[in-house]
């Protein structure tokens, strides 16, 4: 059975760093895990109550809920070999 | 012209702001707290109070002065920082409830972050700026935020956010307290106080001759005067006190008014009644010469008077105090019972010399006596050398005149000779220093006692001899004879041969009274005989006058009879008579 992913990227305000870990995000999913994931955009600015409960410090932060372990990957993910292995997708 | 040349004026800028901590005694220091809306750096090494300070500036912004704070930690749980200041006495959770404390625990794992890329700290700030707002919190601690280096790393990142995450508190106007643990020469492990440069204060825990003592500084206090020695501090259930060592002015009110010794004949020696009210004085002596048993009178004294006592016991416990005063008529344990009088003990070892003053200082603010004794104050040399045990002194009856306590301390002279041992410099600090000392002569141990010194009054010079006895202590004046001062069994022998001598002189008298009754006796009898010469001649002399009297008389008889005769009829001698008038 093929695992879902749930992912959560946390982003302050739409600033060019948001959005470029939100375009890389989207586009290594799409690379390796098409059809089994869903992700979630949360703006703290909008939502700052929410920060507290993903203990998020850094801004953008991608949280990976499941499958378990959780997994936290901040910045702007540009790093696509890192963003993988973070995500367990690909072991090292 | 010098005329026209005007001094512009300049601006009077605002005095800085100062939020007070709670904390006891830090605010004297400070001279009103940690400087408002700016961030203050806390740092010290592992265990030295750090986070409980900066709780208890939190909880007490509160509770005290109505201003709400954040708690960020980086290290303690929420539950667990709760648990642990409940031991203080602090109800964090309640607080919480009340909204005026926010408990925000951050927690890093860095075996579940992976990093890439550029990322800021946006995060940390909303979260913190949420906090802040969702209460209206007035004071904000981070603690430590030194913790985010282990867990993410990119100090380049870091160090930048953390500059700007200051800068924001400083806009956001929120008093803050930064935790920092110290390593090595530098004040903090990542160099905090680069960022934090507005006031630094430096906790310390130190071990010396392995007795701890905790001591904090005002390293840095930009805009603002500030004690700049290291004062000692407590951790105990009423959370810090800080203690201001020393304060700088000698205006302290004095009085005039005199109370008692304890011991009457010493207070006639103090002339107009013993020692001044609010006064310090020092009984020194060597082992075993009653200096605790004075101390005790003293006290005695003053709980009969109704004067609050407190005992500060370095040597002995209590229970060993109020036995051994029992001996010598004096019931401390009634006093004690009601409340007038409370003991102090404890080891000079428990703890360092300033953590012995902080408690004294606690103990006296609490009990609020008029009296307080200690002793020994000899015993706290073990803790600390002879300066230090003196600047701690200083510092005490400093602060017992500014509370007008009058203190009695005790201390042991371990040299004999008594100008050499200045009893730990102290005597030159007290009003008055009572000196006892043993006499040793003719085989035996006395004690004698005189006052050294007593400010501000006349009193006596002399050497007394000082006695205990189950009837309690006294002073008897000591026999100066040609062989010097005697004392003991030499005095009272030589009381008994005055006494041999006065009898004597009074029987010497006495017969020279008789003497005097006999030799007015002997007058009186011999006047007598010579008034009864008298009487008998005076009589023999009156005798021929009565014979001539009555002589005459039967002469005069016999003479009429005659006439009588010759007239013949004696029936008409009466109407002779009566015919001739």
């Amino acid at each position: 059975m093929e695992k879902q992913y749930q992912l959560r990227l946390y982003i302050a305000g739409k600033t060019s760093r948001s959005i470029t870990a939100l375009n890389n995000l989207k586009k290594y999913c799409e690379e390796h895990l098409k059809g089994q994931y869903s992700i979630e955009v949360i703006d703290l600015l909008i939502n700052p109550q929410l920060a507290e409960g993903d203990q998020i410090l850094a801004i953008p932060t991608l949280v990976k809920k499941v499958p378990e372990p959780v997994r936290k990957i901040i910045g702007d993910l540009s790093n696509q070999e890192k963003v993988l292995v973070g995500l367990d997708i690909k072991q090292l | 012209m010098a005329k026209n040349t005007k001094i512009p004026k300049i601006p009077r800028t605002p005095k800085l702001a100062k939020t007070p901590t709670g904390i006891s005694g830090l605010d004297e220091i400070t001279f009103g707290g940690l400087p408002t809306g700016r961030p203050t750096l806390v740092c010290g090494t592992a265990g030295c109070g750090k986070t409980l300070f900066s709780l208890e500036f939190i909880i007490r912004g509160a509770m005290d002065y109505n201003e709400p704070g954040v708690f960020m930690a980086f290290e303690e749980k929420a539950h667990e920082l709760a648990t642990n200041v409940a031991s203080l006495g602090f109800d964090l959770r309640t607080l919480e409830e009340q909204k005026l404390i926010k408990l925000d625990y951050v927690h890093i794992d860095k075996s579940e972050i992976a990093e890439t890329g550029e990322y800021n700290l946006d995060g940390l700030f909303i979260r913190l700026g949420y906090a802040i707002d969702s209460i209206g919190a007035k004071r904000v601690v981070l603690d430590t935020i030194e913790n985010l280096f282990s867990g993410l790393s990119n100090q380049g990142i870091l160090r930048a956010e953390i500059r700007r995450l200051f800068q924001w508190l400083k806009e956001k106007g929120v008093t803050a307290v930064i935790t920092g643990e110290r390593d090595g020469p530098s004040l903090t492990r990542q160099g905090l106080e680069e960022y934090v440069s507005d006031c630094v204060i430096l906790l310390d825990h130190r071990v010396i001759d392995q007795i701890s003592t905790r001591r904090l500084r005002v390293v840095k206090y930009r805009g603002s005067l500030h004690g700049t020695n290291e004062y000692p501090f407590l951790i105990d259930e009423d959370g810090i006190s800080v203690l201001p060592v020393t304060s700088l002015n000698l205006d302290k009110p004095v009085s005039t008014q005199r109370i008692s010794s304890g011991i009457r004949s010493l207070d006639t020696m103090l002339t107009e009644g013993g020692f001044y009210k609010g006064s310090s004085v020092l009984v020194s002596g060597t082992a075993g010469t009653g200096k605790t048993s004075v101390a005790a009178s003293f006290v005695n004294a003053a709980c009969e008077r109704k004067e609050k006592c407190l005992f500060f016991a370095f040597e002995e416990s209590p229970q060993q105090i109020i036995r051994n005063m029992k001996s010598i008529g004096m019931d401390l344990q009634k006093h004690l019972d009601k409340g007038m009088l409370q003991f102090y003990a404890s080891r000079p070892t428990l703890y360092g010399l300033e953590m012995h003053l902080v408690a004294i200082h606690k103990a006296i603010r609490k009990f609020k006596p008029k009296i307080v004794v200690l002793d020994p104050i000899t015993n706290l040399i073990t803790v600390g050398s002879v300066s230090e045990v003196k600047s701690m002194l200083v510092r005490l009856i400093d602060f017992f005149q500014s509370e007008q306590i009058t203190v009695m301390f005790t201390a042991l002279s371990l040299n004999t000779i008594v100008n050499e041992q200045t009893d730990e410099g102290v005597s030159s600090l007290v009003d008055a220093w009572i000196l006892i000392r043993d006499i040793e002569s003719n085989g035996e141990r006395n004690k004698g006692l005189y006052i050294m010194k007593s400010r501000g009054m006349p009193h006596s010079n002399q050497v007394r001899e000082f006695v205990i006895s189950e009837n309690g202590l006294d002073l008897v004046d000591v026999y100066l004879g040609p062989e010097g001062v005697l004392t003991g069994s030499a005095r009272m022998q030589q009381m008994l041969q005055e006494e041999t001598g006065a009898v004597l002189h009074t029987h010497a008298l006495s017969r020279k009274d008789r003497e005097i009754i006999r030799k007015r006796t002997m007058l009186e009898a011999k006047i007598e005989s010579l008034r009864s010469e008298f009487e008998s001649a005076e009589e023999e002399l009156n005798k021929v006058y009565v014979e001539e009297d009555i002589k005459k008389a039967v002469m005069e008889e016999n003479r009429k009879k005659m006439t009588e005769l010759r007239k013949g009829n004696a029936r008409d001698i009466l109407p002779t008579k009566k015919n001739r008038k």
